[in-house]
């Protein structure tokens, strides 16, 4: 594999592979000396154009865990706050002889095209409303660590579908590995093209093995999706009565950030039921695994 | 014409076994803070037989871990990727403690050298001693082994084939290659 671009490139076989990496890299973050040779003398670039705090530093602890040399490039305060174009910037990434690019950037295809730029391998970190593979395979991984398995489970994804990078590339991925995707919001923000769908989260979670919560992204909505905060919250923010609705073992998931007391009250989001913090804490090893995976080996 | 030979039969692999488990016996005092850390794959077992062996002999019931030294390969951009597997401390740690590391098959040493390296990021041994199965030779590095089961003058095209039954289903020890 040369590039991770897409939660669909990933075949069944190939995600299993990139989680049970995932297990023995999560074996090294509990050592003392939390750190491997394997990605000596590599380059990886971290080119955000969009405001990230835990999805950078992830990439960055594990490009550093596998003792890559690490360069951050925000948006904010380089060049292309002076009108550089992506195709320029790719150029001047290949001219450092960046082995690995890290992307996120608000326009959906961007890493697609970066892809065709540049020599090294392009690991998207998220594209606009498009996709953010390795969020759905860091999730994938939770899931499995805290119910022992994913294929047949029924997974809820809830809330602003549509604006929902992660909630695409997890679609995608957890279908891949055998899980039942519903998707649980207002009409306005579920798209009925993506799968199963319900606009009614009382009826769909006594079913439901995990519940995953989408942050309402606000900035990327141009229109009015609802009438008022108060009504969304009320219909499908997870409080704990809705908690009490599901199944005694199911999880409840948050990509992070929070909008506390809008889409996930407090109370839930500290329960014990909730993978959140564990979220964080697999980010980096899964993203060891596929930094591992696109740069470990000779691309034949 | 290509040609198989067994060097070692199922008999002879667990003589030989219980023939290092006697020497580390002898040199490490009767394997005292003696740790034994096999290495993916075929290490693994032959660690835990050695460890059943000393138990056998001396009564004394030694820590076992795995070592997989994938992520420190000096050859991983050369090849395709390597799946990777698991590592093990033995319990207790390896601070201080003598530690064995077992191998199947003793060749060029870089197997050898990047144990050593995961080693160190693990802890810091008093000792680091190796058994191996089989020594086949073409060192490429200045590494030797403490123990060694058998020693077989190979030719650098040859492929020495080691079966272990945990695995394998059989135990057997053989040289494949083609005559030149």
């Amino acid at each position: 594999m040369k590039h991770l671009l897409s939660a669909a490139d990933l075949d069944a076989a190939t995600a299993t592979e990139i989680l049970d990496i995932a297990a023995s890299m999560a074996a090294v973050s509990g050592r003392e000396i939390k750190k491997l040779p394997t990605l000596r003398g590599r380059t990886v670039v971290n080119l955000f154009y969009e405001d990230s705090t835990r999805t950078r530093i992830s990439f960055e602890a594990a490009a550093k865990r596998l003792s890559a040399d690490v360069i951050n490039f925000s948006a904010k305060g380089s060049s292309v706050a002076k009108g550089e174009s992506l195709k320029d910037t790719a150029w001047t990434l290949q001219a450092m002889g960046a082995d690995a690019v890290v992307i996120r950037h608000p326009a959906s295809g961007a890493p697609h095209r970066l892809a065709n730029w540049v020599e090294g391998s392009v690991l998207n970190a998220g594209d606009g409303t498009h996709e953010h593979p390795t969020q759905a395979l860091l999730d994938a991984y939770t899931i499995r660590s805290r119910m022992g398995k994913i294929d047949g489970l029924q997974v809820a994804i809830v809330g602003d579908v549509l604006h929902s990078r992660v909630a695409r590339s997890n679609v995608l991925l957890l279908t891949t590995l055998g899980a039942k995707v519903t998707l649980v919001g207002p009409p306005t923000l579920v798209p009925s093209e993506l799968g199963e769908y319900s606009y009614d989260l009382d009826a769909v979670l006594p079913e439901a093995d995990v519940v995953m919560m989408l942050r309402v992204q606000r900035e990327r909505m141009t229109d009015s999706y609802f009438p008022s905060a108060r009504e969304y919250s009320r219909r499908y923010g997870l409080d704990g009565a809705r908690v009490r609705r599901m199944p005694d073992h199911a999880i409840v998931m948050h990509p992070g950030p929070m909008n506390r007391g809008m889409e996930i009250t407090p109370e839930v989001a500290d329960s014990p039921r909730s993978t959140i913090v564990e979220q964080v804490t697999n980010g980096v090893s899964v993203r060891m695994a596929c930094l591992y995976l696109l740069l470990g080996g000779k691309h034949s | 014409m290509a040609y198989a030979k067994t060097v070692l039969s199922n008999g002879d692999v667990q003589r030989v076994v219980d023939r290092i488990a006697h020497q580390i016996l002898e040199k490490t005092q009767g394997a005292q803070d003696v740790v034994l850390l096999g290495i993916a794959t075929r290490g693994v077992p032959l660690a835990q037989r050695l460890a059943d062996r000393i138990l056998a002999f001396e009564g004394r019931s030694i820590p076992v871990g795995t070592l997989d030294i994938t992520l420190y390969r000096d050859d991983l951009r050369q090849q395709s990727m390597r799946a990777v597997g698991r590592t093990e401390e033995p319990p207790g740690g390896i601070d201080g403690r003598r530690v064995v590391l077992v191998d199947d098959v003793l060749f060029s040493g870089r197997t050898i050298r990047a144990a050593l390296d995961a080693i160190s990021d693990l802890g810091r041994p008093a000792v680091v001693q190796l058994a191996v199965l089989v020594d086949r030779g073409h060192r490429q590095l200045p590494i030797r082994a403490d123990y060694v089961g058998k020693n077989i003058p190979t030719a650098l095209s040859e492929k020495v084939r080691v079966k272990l039954a945990e695995i394998d289903g059989v135990d057997e020890v053989q040289l494949e290659g083609a005559p030149a």
